[in-house]
């Protein structure tokens, strides 16, 4: 009794919850929406006997999906308000489309029934002694070992999809460049300077370090384009 | 066994993918809200495959349900991803203008 009564307060805050996602003024409000309603098909999910399955939804979905949504809706500097314009020309072909939809599902539903030897046809029968997480790792890790390796492989394919996506080249960062680095020679960027005793380096005019580098002295600041600085002098 | 019936899944099912997918079509230039609507709906099939699984004491669509999460994330993750460098590219996130490849 307490189940059932669970049962529809789940779903019925699950669908108002998805009705909100869809129609939210602010995108931010519509992820939020989204992750109650992952926590409440969770529950459902917890109802119908798939304890494995309703905590993977809650790590996976809320805490990496939607906090991805919500990263990317907080990052894009986007004006939603003229983003949902048009909304009275596409309102009534989706709720003609959902309609349709929605009436071929009842028709479904109302016309179906289990095929006599269901029992029979079952492809893992659940396992009565042991709970749902070791019956599905039962399953997964031997039958469908090499589904579940193929899976892994379209996650590393998205990751690098996405990385590959969204990288770029920052002209301005300075990255570390072992040949360069390698091929330096002392009498690039060594120079000694034989100083009078009683003379700070100020009164011979250095005031930076040699560098070698071309590009570096376009970024230098002024004053140290000296052209004594850059005879290298050897003593 | 579940404590309700089977036809209640089905009808929390169907409603779920009715709303996502009145969802893309009501938010015709919003993509993240579209990418949303899709998550609903493949909510609205890991609660069918669920209960079914439920229902016949079959584990087989629980981890059929794992993998379609599985592809969910991967599929959101590349969406967003495109998302974020077309507004990179062009400033704007209207879906409607997205005809670079028509030739």
């Amino acid at each position: 009794m307490i189940a059932t009564i669970a049962f529809y307060v789940f779903a019925a805050v699950m669908l108002a919850s998805a009705a909100a996602v869809v129609s939210s003024r602010n995108p931010v409000h519509s992820v939020l929406f989204l992750i109650l309603a992952f926590f409440n098909a969770a529950a459902l999910f917890l109802l119908a006997g798939a304890e494995f399955l309703a905590m993977i939804l809650v790590i996976v979905y809320v805490g990496a999906v939607a906090v991805l949504f919500l990263f990317v809706v907080m990052m894009l500097d986007v004006n939603f308000d003229q983003l949902r314009g048009g909304l009275q020309r596409y309102a009534p072909v989706g709720a003609a489309v959902g309609a349709v939809l929605l009436a071929e599902l009842v028709l479904v539903i109302g016309g179906w029934r289990f095929a006599p030897d269901v029992a029979a046809l079952r492809l893992a029968p659940r396992p009565e002694q042991i709970s749902n997480t070791a019956a599905i790792g039962d399953l997964l890790y031997t039958r469908y070992i090499f589904l579940f390796q193929i899976a892994g492989l379209v996650l590393l394919v998205a990751m690098i999809g996405a990385i590959v996506l969204t990288h770029r080249e920052r002209h301005e960062a300075r990255r570390q460049d072992i040949r360069i680095q390698n091929a330096r020679t002392p009498a690039e960027t060594l120079a000694l300077v034989r100083v009078p005793l009683g003379a700070g380096i100020s009164t011979l005019g250095i005031y930076h370090p040699v560098v070698a580098e071309p590009e570096d002295t376009e970024l230098a600041p002024p004053g140290f384009d000296n052209p004594d600085l850059h005879t290298h002098e050897a003593h | 066994m579940m404590v309700v019936g089977l036809g209640h899944y089905l009808a929390v099912a169907a409603i779920l993918l009715v709303l996502g997918v009145f969802g893309i079509f009501l938010n015709r230039k919003n993509v993240i809200i579209i990418l949303m609507s899709i998550e609903l709906i493949l909510l609205a099939v890991n609660l069918n495959l669920v209960a079914f699984s439920a229902a016949l004491g079959d584990l087989a669509g629980q981890v059929f349900a794992m993998f379609v999460l599985t592809v969910a994330a991967a599929e959101a993750a590349i969406g967003l991803a495109i998302v974020v460098i077309y507004f990179r590219n062009r400033g704007s996130i209207q879906v409607e203008d997205v005809t670079l490849m028509k030739g």
